[in-house]
């Protein structure tokens, strides 16, 4: 192996040679980038279920995918599909039904809906309860609903479609999940296991019950009128994150298998970062420690200083908690040069996809370097006088970006950031 | 670049008692398996029995926040910490990664079953569902049941914060956690890895799931290799197994005791035509000398055992083989991770050399590990 393919730790370098992505702004590349550097919002009141009596009524879900009614794991395998045809087309590699590499898929956790129980309950008489479900299962006339249910059905049906090689991974880091699908495929080809991996984050679970919890921990905005204007991550006026739904894919392959077949590469993962907090459940230590010890250690992965970053793809959830957090870690990394580094949330347009989202939000990293042009933070009407930063307020700027580090932080203590380049150096 | 990978932690907690000494004794026959035919009936269940969980989680309010699979799980991998004498090391737990094999999803089976009766007679059923979730679900229950929420809590409980991943999709979940630490250690991508898993078994909403895919047994428990098409299915069992991984030259410098070598660990997943699990495990196991112990994770599904039994017998001729539910019921995600740990206390008790030890999920998912005494 020549050394302009390795690092210089002297791993294999990753290259990404095929993008996909479905959001609520639309389908692909295309009409995401369009919309994203337009500032429109995918924000939306909610048809899918009755919203009366509900706080939040709002959320940038992924309609008209299904003529029927559907349970979340089939409309997240969906989203993966859909971005998945993408990124493995634009790559040009393997041939259909058998990529040379294995899956790694950031899927939400699934259960049984209301509507499968519902089903399973109309046999008995009475109060139901568990045992009633249990002896109505046991007559064997729903054996779909199992499949269907398991943790790992969603990554076994999109193995299946695109012949990826080996044991699928799904995986949940909370909402970082989509970053670490990301970081294991670069780990895998780092390790020689593999020249090529198929990289997932799908999320495509918003239902009532899981709307309901994160309203129960004072998560969401319920600002809904107008939905558009909700998500405001860095605002003073910020009140909490708009659930999303969405799909992204990238194709991760080893520079050298890149260059050797000719393929258009797209641009580098050149470092990972991740450190977990044991401060609380769903809080951030106050002091920022594991989120600054994140993006240095995805710098230093990276083989780059903070002056060599030009923009930071924020996690920038809308939350007055992690807009903040993520405001100080990022001033503690950077330094005053912070002041003037564009840092923008394109979950102000998307809402947060949730175990999507550090794959979404790496799709449009790369697509900001690839254009030139980084994507606003819309709704940014009243800037917090404690968050001091540019965040590319309301419209699109034009600028050279050639590399980019994106933010992913999650329940459970869950911090990952990645870098992002337009070339290994 | 390739290292030696070391066990020098297990922590295991099952219905046989906690750490390695009581399933060392069910393992050798000395002690009894604990089966509750009652209390799920018809579903037979190896029940945790009462578990100091002050030991391993110090504060009343961690405890409250977590559901019995997180507790299970939290509890094992302190056992683990300190059985590998890294419990009170700071700087080496801040730098420690983890990996979890995790299901989730406890539910409230009280408020699910009113709700389900009320929404029988509800004039509109989706506000009188927004209702009722509104006022009964716990805010803190979302938390008990995120999948990822196990680790969460061992950064939490344990002071464990270094990188942190949660793998779900069932036994193959456990599988592969220890696939990926095994071959992460082994390339320099980490020093030390606390990996496993943990399920709680006493809970009706996992039976129903599995139930609705005809994989429970029902009555008599037979042990899983003689079970077949007329009498097969999961016996599941409350289980919770945690291994620190560690590279043989970092453990060696802090003076930690191997327990046993973790040589290799594959992972496939077949079509599941007919033959496939043999030829998969068969392939996998590679050739082999010597007359290993055999520890399976096997769930008990009759199609499945079939192939694997077939599989052994080629792998291993003449072997008994040990199945880690007949001991202490099938664990799902800490099916595999608990045998491996098996695996690992008999050959650091002198009961063998080497080891090796299969999995083959109830749906989907082979897997192979090989050890070796240390």
């Amino acid at each position: 192996m020549r050394s302009a393919y390795l690092d210089a730790s002297g791993r294999p370098l990753v290259a990404v040679t095929g993008l996909g992505v479905v959001t609520s702004l639309g389908r692909g590349k295309a009409d995401n980038w369009s919309r994203l550097t337009v500032g429109q919002s995918g924000i939306h009141r909610i048809t899918r279920f009755p919203t009366e009596g509900l706080r939040t009524t709002i959320a940038g879900t992924v309609d008209d995918l299904f003529d029927r009614s559907f349970a979340a794991p089939e409309l997240s395998e969906k989203l993966a599909l859909i971005a998945a045809e993408e990124a493995v087309a634009q790559s040009g590699l393997g041939r259909p039904g058998d990529f040379p590499g294995p899956l790694f898929m950031a899927v939400p956790p699934v259960e049984l809906e209301w509507v499968q129980k519902q089903e399973l309950a109309a046999s008995s008489n009475g109060d139901v309860t568990y045992q009633a479900l249990l002896a109505d299962a046991a007559r064997h006339r729903h054996t779909d609903y199992h499949a269907m249910f398991l943790f790992g059905s969603v990554a076994d049906h999109i193995a299946d479609h695109f012949g990826t090689k080996g044991s699928p991974i799904s995986l949940s880091t909370a909402c970082s999940s989509g970053a670490t699908a990301i970081q294991m495929g670069v780990e895998a080809i780092r390790r020689g296991d593999t020249e090529a991996a198929l990289c997932i984050g799908t999320d495509g679970s918003v239902q009532a019950e899981s709307l309901i919890r994160f309203s129960l921990l004072s998560a969401l905005s319920t600002q809904n009128d107008p939905p558009t204007a909700a998500s405001k991550p860095f605002s003073k006026n910020r009140d909490g994150f708009v659930m999303g739904e969405g799909g992204a894919a990238l194709v991760l392959e080893s520079y050298e298998s890149a260059r050797r077949r000719g393929a258009a590469i797209l641009g580098f993962v050149l470092g990972c970062g991740e450190k977990g907090d044991g401060f609380h459940r769903t809080r951030s230590s106050p002091d920022g420690r594991p989120a600054i010890v994140a993006m240095q250690q995805a710098l230093a992965d990276a083989g780059l200083k903070p002056d060599q970053i030009d923009y930071v793809n924020a996690h920038g959830t809308s939350t007055p908690e992690n807009d903040k957090m993520e405001a100080m870690s990022c001033t503690a990394v950077f330094g005053e040069r912070m002041g003037r580094l564009p840092i923008s949330s394109n979950k102000s347009m998307v809402g947060h996809t949730l175990t999507a989202a550090g794959a979404v939000e790496a799709v449009f990293s790369l697509l900001t370097i690839a254009h030139g042009r980084i994507p606003p933070t819309i709704n940014y009407r009243e800037p917090d006088p404690n968050i001091p930063l540019d965040v590319v307020p309301n419209v699109a700027r034009d600028a050279a970006v050639r590399r980019v580090i994106s933010n992913s932080f999650g329940f459970g203590g869950q911090n990952t950031c990645l870098v992002f380049a337009d070339s290994p150096a | 670049m390739t290292r030696e990978v070391v066990i020098t932690g297990i922590g295991l907690l099952s219905s046989l008692g906690e750490g390695v000494g009581p399933h060392i004794e069910a393992a050798d026959g000395a002690r009894a398996p604990v089966i509750d035919m009652a209390s799920f009936a018809p579903y037979p269940v190896h029940p945790l029995g009462a578990v100091e969980y002050d030991r391993q989680i110090p504060k009343k309010s961690d405890q409250r926040q977590m559901e019995p699979w997180q507790r299970i799980g939290v509890y094992a991998a302190g056992l683990a910490l300190d059985s590998a004498g890294i419990k009170s090391d700071a700087e080496a737990k801040d730098r420690m990664h983890v990996i979890v094999a995790a299901g989730g999803g406890e539910r409230d089976h009280a408020v699910d079953g009113q709700i389900l009766t009320g929404l029988k007679t509800a004039a509109d059923p989706g506000v009188f569902l927004n209702e009722r979730l509104l006022s009964d679900l716990r805010p803190t229950l979302f938390l008990a049941q995120l999948s990822n929420l196990l680790a969460g809590n061992i950064s939490i409980v344990h002071g464990v914060t270094g990188p942190s991943r949660t793998f779900m999709g069932e036994e193959q979940a456990g599988v592969d956690a220890i696939r990926i630490a095994h071959a992460r250690i082994a390339a320099g991508q980490a020093d030390m890895i606390l990996v496993g898993g943990s399920y709680n078994a006493e809970r009706r909403d996992m039976m129903l799931l599995f139930e609705l895919g005809g994989v429970m047994l029902t009555g008599d428990v037979t042990p899983t290799f003689s079970r077949g098409a007329r009498h097969g299915g999961m016996v599941t069992g409350s289980v919770g197994a945690f291994l620190v991984l560690e590279a043989a030259d970092s453990a060696g410098a802090r003076g930690a005791t191997a327990q046993a070598r973790l040589d290799s660990v594959a992972a496939d997943r077949t079509r599941r035509n007919p033959g496939d699990i043999t030829r998969a495990l068969t392939a996998m196991a590679g050739p082999l000398t010597g007359s290993p112990l055999v520890v399976s994770a096997s769930s008990g599904v009759a199609a499945c055992v079939a192939e694997e039994k077939a599989a052994l017998e080629a792998i291993a001729p003449g072997a008994g083989i040990m199945a880690m539910g007949d001991l202490a019921g099938h664990a799902v995600e800490a099916a595999f991770p608990a045998s491996v740990a098996l695996a690992a206390a008999l050959l650091q008790a002198g009961r063998g050399t080497q080891a090796v030890v299969t999995g083959v999920g109830h749906h989907r998912g082979e897997g192979l590990a090989r050890l070796s005494r240390a």
